[in-house]
């Protein structure tokens, strides 16, 4: 062990510098935390490992609310993006989701800029190899160089550096992400502090040279005409666009991959982790759809300095022959040189349930975690936890209630409660379809319904705030605006006649015409003669605001319902190991979780319907017996 | 188990018979018994006996309170899952209140009304709506009513409204992944595979709905009013009716003095009469009401049984009646047909338009009985006599949720129709799924347990 020696007292230590550890360092020192963040390299700060791209499906959603939030990926991607696509817009708004291509050198250096320029922040670089615990309460932080610093609170963001292995066919080592040093000691004294910590897996393809690719075999992939900026704060974007490429596996790839499946860590039993589902690997492909004679690939760019291009959807842990000899199968990769091989990544994470869902951990106080290592995969995951972890962090210290989101308020809290209620068997990956109430739970509307809290608890800035009142004012006047004009048979039934609307008998407001499946606000315009300059995110929040009434009507409705279980709270001394209805595996998944409503009891896997109906009862009669108890 | 302490409670009806049965439930089950109840070689209960009858004698202290049989259960082999004891005492209210005190005495609690029901369903052993079927089994009124809530605690209808919820999720799960997987080939479902599908959904709903007016009659009965003026043979259709068929229940106590009820078992269809004391006076209930009062009883009424002269011309409040008939369930006996006929079916036919069915009868000779009750049994039944293996919806609150999930799915369909996007459509196809789920208890709702189980009787 190095000698040690006191180096300094934070309110809050983040260790990490990814996308959590960033957004997390920035709420907190940004709502007045003297903060500080360290990484094993700083030139690793904000990096992306993996694909060069942020958002998609459901984790669009999750920058929106990140930056709604006030924090930072939503800004930074904006000055780093080479391409952006809004996804899904054949289908109803609710499931639109952004995604964009990022530069992944300028993320990390316009992130860099901005941690480096926050007061009340230190960024220093240090691997984090025990953290002190007294009494319960976090209470300091040593590095490996002997440097120990005082702390009241600790933000663990280490993504998959702890205990990291990566595996390369046969080729085995010690390793963070993408070479990067591994933290091998932290794990261990988690550990020693009582933490249950599982193995988990991820992996991500080749870097191949650019100069390699025949683009004549492959078709070109562009995006939005006129893109869309992530941040709220952005009105518009311009940028030098690049282009993806989409190719296809074909019978030979396969072929390739199948003789030499047992030389992959995964088939050759090397690896001991759980992967994800979502994010499989080619050979894995390959086994589990074996009737398929064809996968897609897209090379995308990973910036404008480099000619290296990452090959999605080519993710695996075959050796380094094999996977330039099945890539030249493919059309337009028949040269290709590999730059950076595929490796598949192990790594320590924590059992997400032994969280609340501020993020502290339930066992030792004021100690937080955030992102990859609490068992999710992703970019956004984790700035998302991020982000929430960094408020917590503060609020507590400052005394103040905590600040969560529930699943009908964020994908934020859809996120949170399947982590800390659910657990998970593999890394999370966020998707539309985990939200229950997604017509409310918008991208577009992520301002309206964030913004403000972020602003009252003193993270969102008054730049933001006042954006957004005027975004809703302006919203309120439009509104008010289409329902009191009314226009007459004669001005409009040509244009409904062309948009294939069946033509009104009389004077009709434009808000009734607008709720008709045809119309739509744009096309309007030439009936709608005083119709004042708007906005698009104005006149698209009352478009959809009418269109869609009834059906948002009927989720609010949904809310309700699932309100009256989410309200219903379970009392914290509760005794689950006592109540003798439940069912054995129920009693201890309630014990180890301490759901702290009787909703979030019925989320945990191996709570029955029928334990929760256990539960109901058993909280009627206890408080029948209170209220007889209390009567004498 | 599911609260701690034993449950106890009297399982037969009050009032006195041959036998009685007394009922305990919960862990100290055994234990009471072994300390009530004494075998003539006086050994303990073992799980030896279980389901066994063992003979044996009741003491308290050391003086005999009864001679009785006792089944020991062990759990979770039981009813309620828990160990249950029953014992089978004489039948008169001091045995069986001497057993229950004794056994309170000795450390249980008094069972509130459905708590062994309630027990079962809390330990896992009934779904919701096997627990409910507890209660129509034991309230059936004919034996066709019992069939049904049997086939319903043997987990018919949750069998059906299960495989509806598993059609809906797959339906979802393949409609999301185009959701979240844009970019993957793979094929989306077209608008005409979807509605097909929630179509196909929408009508395993409805088919349980219509089920469920069945089940509703054979439940609490098809009440029915006979109308028709004075000496048209209304008391000979009650005679023979009476004669016919079994009365079960006589004067109901507690209903108004013009509304009195009878209800006989017509081909297991309990059909409730409605005004029998109307009928008896020869007074005619539109008479006495007039027109417009009539129409507001019959529309109370399950069937309206209109009963003309065949020997006399149509009045004209018969006329208007007819008018009123032509949208209800009715059936219009033409009796004294063996008389001079000055009506034939024609002139009524000509009224009442093809639904309705017209029966020549001869009440004073009891002709034509036999086909209005087949009739009756027709109609109930739907032209399906045996309810084997139908999934017979008794239950208001299962039928609430079965009509709220047909409306959710009729919207899913109209919002597809008007090419909504998938995940608007999601909205109301998600409300269907829980409103099935509901039936079964997969819905989790707040106040429901508590109050389905508060209107069980004591006992059961």
């Amino acid at each position: 062990m190095p000698e040690e020696f006191y180096s300094g007292t934070y309110d809050v230590a983040v260790i990490g510098a990814g996308h959590a550890g960033c957004e997390a360092a920035l709420a907190s020192a940004r709502m007045g935390m003297k903060t500080v963040m360290f990484s094993i390299n700083l030139d690793s700060l904000a990096m992306l490992p993996c694909n060069p791209s942020i958002g998609g499906t459901g984790k669009g959603h999750l920058v929106r609310e990140v930056d709604a939030l006030g924090g930072q990926m939503g800004l930074i991607t904006d000055q780093a993006m080479v391409q952006s696509k809004m996804l899904n817009t054949r289908k109803g708004p609710a499931v639109h989701s952004l995604r964009a291509q990022a530069d992944k050198t300028r993320y990390h250096v316009e992130m860099k800029k901005v941690i480096e320029n926050t007061s009340n922040l230190d960024l220093k670089q240090g691997e984090i190899i025990e953290i002190e615990v007294a009494d319960g309460r976090v209470k300091s932080l040593l590095t490996s160089t002997g440097a120990r610093y005082e702390t009241r609170a600790i933000i663990l963001a280490t993504g998959t550096y702890l205990g990291g292995k990566i595996f390369i066919g046969s080729s085995v080592f010690q390793s963070g992400p993408n070479g990067l040093a591994p933290s091998l000691k932290l794990a261990e004294n988690l550990k020693s502090h009582g933490l249950e910590i599982w193995r988990f897996k991820t992996g991500t393809p080749a870097r191949v040279n650019k100069r390699s690719l025949d683009y004549s075999k492959m078709e070109a992939q562009y995006g939005d005409p006129k893109p869309v900026p992530f941040s709220f704060l952005n009105d518009s974007i311009s940028f030098e666009e690049l282009p993806c490429w989409l190719t296809y596996t074909n019978a030979e790839t396969h072929a390739v991959i199948q003789k030499n499946i047992l030389r992959s860590a995964m088939y050759g039993g090397q690896i001991e982790g759980t992967g994800t589902r979502y994010c499989p690997s080619i050979e894995d492909k390959i086994t589990r759809f074996a009737d398929k004679e064809r996968h897609q690939l897209f090379v995308e760019p990973e910036g404008y300095e480099t000619n290296e291009m990452y090959v999605q959807g080519m993710s695996t842990s075959l050796p380094e022959d094999v996977q330039t000899a099945f890539m030249r199968t493919i059309p337009g990769l028949e040269n290709v040189e590999v730059m950076r091989p595929a490796y598949a990544i192990e790594y320590d994470c924590l059992d997400p349930s032994q969280l609340k869902n501020t993020l502290e951990l339930k066992s030792i106080e004021n100690l937080f975690s955030a992102g990859q290592f609490n068992g999710s995969s992703g970019y956004e995951e984790a700035a998302a936890q991020g982000i929430i972890a960094g408020i917590n962090a503060a609020l507590k210290l400052k005394g103040e209630p905590p600040f969560t989101l529930d699943r009908s308020e964020a994908y934020i809290g859809v996120l949170i409660d399947d982590l800390v209620t659910k657990g998970t068997n593999e890394p999370y990956r966020m998707m539309t379809s985990r939200a229950e109430y997604r017509l409310l739970l918008r991208q577009d509307n992520a301002d309206m319904r964030l913004t403000e809290r972020s602003y009252s608890i003193g993270l969102a800035t008054h730049e933001r705030y006042e954006k957004l009142m005027d975004k809703l004012m302006n919203i309120d006047l439009e509104l008010k605006r289409l329902e009191s004009v009314t226009v007459r048979p004669e001005m409009v039934n040509g244009l409904l006649e062309r948009l294939g609307s069946s033509p009104i008998k009389q004077g009709m407001s434009l808000m009734e015409l607008l709720r008709r499946p045809e119309v739509d606000y744009i096309s309007l315009a030439e009936v709608d003669i005083d119709r004042p300059w708007l906005r698009e995110d104005v006149f698209v929040q009352c478009e959809i605001q009418l269109k869609y009434q009834g059906y948002i009507q009927k989720q609010l409705q949904q809310v309700e319902r699932f309100k009256q279980l989410e309200n219903k709270r379970l009392p914290e001394d509760l005794d689950y190991l006592d109540i003798e209805g439940l069912r054995l595996e129920a009693r201890q998944k309630l014990s180890k979780i301490r759901p702290e409503s009787v909703g979030q009891a019925s989320r945990i896997s191996g709570v029955s319907p029928a334990d929760v109906s256990v539960l109901l009862i058993y909280l009627e009669q206890r408080n029948r017996r209170r209220g007889v108890d209390n009567g004498r | 188990m599911f609260r701690e302490d034993t449950i106890v409670a009297i399982s037969t009806p009050p009032g006195e018979g041959a036998i009685g049965i007394v009922r305990m439930s919960g862990e100290l089950s055994m234990q009471i018994a072994n300390k009530i109840f004494r075998q003539k070689k006086d050994r303990d209960i073992t799980i030896n006996d279980h389901r066994k009858m063992l003979y044996g004698h009741i003491y308290k202290n050391e003086s005999v309170v009864d001679e009785v049989l006792l089944v020991p259960m062990f759990s979770p082999a039981t009813y309620t899952r828990e160990d249950l004891v029953e014992i089978h005492c004489h039948g008169g209210m001091v045995p069986l209140t001497e057993i229950v005190k004794l056994i309170l005495e000795n450390g249980a609690s008094m069972a509130e009304p459905g708590e062994f029901t309630k027990r079962a369903f809390l330990n896992g052993r009934l779904d919701l709506a096997q627990a409910e079927s507890v209660m129509d089994l034991i309230q059936a009124k004919t034996p066709q009513g019992f069939e049904v809530a049997y086939n319903q605690l043997e987990g018919h209808l949750s069998g059906k409204v299960d495989a509806v919820r598993a059609e809906l999720l797959s339906a979802m799960a393949q409609l999301e992944v185009c959701i979240d997987y844009p970019e993957e080939d793979i094929e989306e479902m077209t608008y005409s595979e979807m509605t097909d599908r929630f179509k196909a959904a929408e009508k395993s709903v409805s088919a349980l709905l219509e089920n469920s007016e069945t089940g509703r009659i054979l439940r609490d009965g098809l009440s029915t009013v006979i109308v028709g003026k004075p000496n048209v043979g209304k008391s000979s259709l009650l005679n023979a009716l009476l004669r016919e068929s079994r009365a079960i229940v006589t004067d109901i106590p507690g209903t108004t003095r013009d509304v009195i009820e009878e209800t006989l078992n017509v081909r297991g269809v309990p059909v409730k009469l409605v005004d029998t004391a109307g009928i008896r006076e020869t007074e005619d209930l539109v008479e006495k009401l007039g027109v417009e009062r009539s129409k507001a009883f019959f529309n109370r009424a399950d069937l309206v049984v209109f009963v003309l002269n065949a020997a006399e011309a149509l009045s004209p409040e018969d006329e208007d009646i007819m008018k009123y008939l032509k949208d209800r369930r009715a059936i219009v006996l033409l009796n004294k047909s063996d008389l001079d006929p000055v009506l034939d079916e024609m002139t009524l036919r000509d009224r009442l338009g093809n639904e309705i069915p017209v029966i020549r009868t001869s009440l004073i000779q009891e002709e034509g009985i036999q086909e209005l009750e087949d009739e009756i049994a027709k109609m109930v039944y739907g032209g399906q006599m045996s309810l084997a293996e139908r999934s017979v919806v008794t239950n208001l609150r299962h039928q609430d949720a079965l009509r709220r999930a047909a409306k959710s799915l009729g919207d899913a369909l109209g919002s597809c129709k008007e090419g909504m996007p998938y995940d608007f459509l999601q909205v109301d196809v998600r409300n269907a799924y829980d409103a099935l789920g509901e039936i079964t208890g997969e819905t989790v709702e707040n106040d429901l347990i508590t109050k389905i189980f508060s209107q069980f009787c004591l006992g059961k």
